[in-house]
């Protein structure tokens, strides 16, 4: 048998013969995607409106300076340079906005939805040249697992805010236990938090998935595991924890601005 | 009822669409009003098959712009008041009609490098595995070989890098044996190089394709990004490797 090779041909930008709607998906990832970036920036530039009563924006968690009383080192420095803008936020938010963007999930998701590479799975693309994760810049994808173990910590932080937010300070001026929506909201935040970053894949890699042979380190075998069965859902985590940690900083935002009144559960 | 289908007919890359109608009933295949056509109206009709059952991995090509096995392709899934198209795999020279040249992934199978395995446990000359050690791989050893997870990848597909890319399939065959217990050989650096695993920018769209459910970006790609990190850019776990003497993996 004799074979001749024949070029392969290129589609052009969008060309496909798919039938369904293939740009819905990623026209939802960039506009969830981008709502999302713009409001956090505007929210972290605000400085202000992101705690109410024990209630701390996770935006704004860890305040290591500012002005409120959640604040580890009291209000801005005086060593900051006066034209570059201050924010308690400014310090904390590149953590966790790096560990999103390097997170293998959101990479295929924002690369298919921003840069059209590809737009959606055969669908023609609109560049020819292509460099993956192989070169400079997008190698740097690789130290995703840096952010990871930062966040680690982080999710400390926001569970200590928890803590914090139950108990309030009563009219006599003491401190009482109690549960309020704002609690709740920022428990739920710190689950989805919790599920996004302990089903990471970098994570799982950790707990376990760069051994071979699990029957010989059985310490092993469940944190493995259980970081397997939440990246199944790795996607959904990913959704559910972006959109829950903006309403969290919502629902203090409102609460602070006396819009939204937070009702005491106990 | 009666179906229109559009096939792809040429020869070497070269050709055009031609309309067939046919008629259908419950629980025919795509693969079924391929073969329907070719006993009827073309019997030159070029069309790779083999088993039918969605098990030997030939009959791949595009329904409605997706890659698929004709074979396990209802018409009942299909809207049918359209032309259902049907075009050969774009990532693989064409040959003719349905038909692509495939032997590109025989080529770079060769040169990933085998199975090792370690001194047999026994005298017998066997070796003794848990379960529980095996599970991931048997995953992987799913796949059949239909190619649709390389036609899909845009890294092949739409970029051409043949050279420089073994494509998913052979990313899980390498994770395969990567991941094997009993396996003693390194293939991180060829990986990263050779078999260029920094292409794939893990757009999932193997994973979509694939008719037997590998999850062939979360449990088999990112897996081995995840062991070329620790060997060729992580300072920490090389820091700790020189610390215990122990060369960083499993």
């Amino acid at each position: 048998m004799t074979h001749t090779t024949v070029p392969l041909t290129r589609r052009r930008a969008g060309e496909t013969l798919r039938r369904d709607a293939w740009w819905i998906q990623p026209a939802v990832v960039f506009l969830v995607l981008s709502s999302f970036v713009v409001y956090a920036t505007w929210a972290a530039f605000q400085n202000a409106h992101y705690t109410a009563g024990p209630y701390l924006s996770p935006f704004y968690s860890p305040e290591i300076f500012g002005d409120s009383p959640h604040a580890w080192f009291g209000p801005k420095p005086g060593w900051w340079p006066g034209w570059l803008p201050f924010s308690p936020a400014l310090l904390i938010l590149p953590i966790p906005g790096l560990f999103r963007f390097t997170c293998y999930y959101y990479r295929g998701a924002y690369y298919k939805a921003f840069w059209a590479d590809p737009p959606s799975c055969a669908v023609g693309e609109p560049r020819k040249r292509y460099l993956g994760e192989r070169y400079f810049p997008l190698v740097f994808q690789n130290i995703h697992r840096y952010f990871l173990m930062i966040s680690v910590v982080f999710l400390g932080f926001l569970t200590h805010d928890v803590w914090k937010a139950f108990w309030f300070t009563n009219p006599a001026g003491g401190v009482e236990f109690g549960v309020g929506v704002g609690t709740l909201v920022l428990a739920l935040n710190v689950v989805m938090l919790t599920g996004y970053t302990l089903g990471c894949h970098s994570m799982r890699h950790i707990l376990g998935g760069f051994r071979d042979q699990f029957s010989l380190k059985p310490l092993f075998r469940v944190p493995y595991r259980c970081s397997t069965c939440l990246n199944a859902a790795h996607n959904r985590w990913a959704w559910t924890s972006l959109l829950m940690v903006a309403f969290t900083d919502l629902y203090v935002r409102l609460c602070s601005m006396g819009i939204w009144v937070d009702v005491r559960i106990l | 009822m009666e179906a229109t289908f559009r096939i792809w007919r040429g020869a070497l890359g070269s050709g055009t669409f031609a309309d067939y109608r046919t008629e259908t009933s419950d629980g025919m295949v795509v693969l079924d009003a391929v073969h329907d056509i070719q006993a009827t109206q073309a019997p030159d009709l070029a069309v790779r098959w083999n088993c039918k059952a969605g098990k030997c991995g030939s009959c791949s090509a595009e329904v409605n712009g997706r890659p698929r096995l004709m074979c396990m392709t209802r018409l009942s899934d299909l809207d049918l008041s359209k032309p259902v198209t049907i075009e050969p795999m774009q990532a693989f020279p064409h040959s003719r009609d349905l038909v692509t040249d495939v032997s590109w992934n025989f080529r770079v199978k060769h040169q990933i490098k085998p199975f090792t395995p370690r001194t047999p446990d026994a005298a017998d000359g066997t070796w003794r595995m848990q379960q529980e050690d095996v599970d991931r791989v048997q995953e992987f050893r799913k796949c059949i070989e239909c190619f649709l997870c390389q036609d899909v990848c845009h890294v092949l597909r739409d970029h051409h890098l043949h050279e420089e890319f073994v494509g998913p399939r052979y990313l899980v065959y390498t994770s395969a044996l990567e991941m094997h217990p009993l396996d003693t050989q390194e293939r991180r650096d060829e990986l990263r190089k050779a078999h260029g695993i920094g292409y794939c920018n893990i757009t999932k769209c193997c994973t979509t394709v694939c008719p037997e459910g590998i999850q062939i970006t979360d449990n088999a790609i990112i897996p081995m990004k995840e062991r070329v990190m620790d060997h060729a850019f992580d300072p920490i776990v090389k820091l700790v490797g020189l610390m215990t003497g122990k060369v960083a993996g499993p």
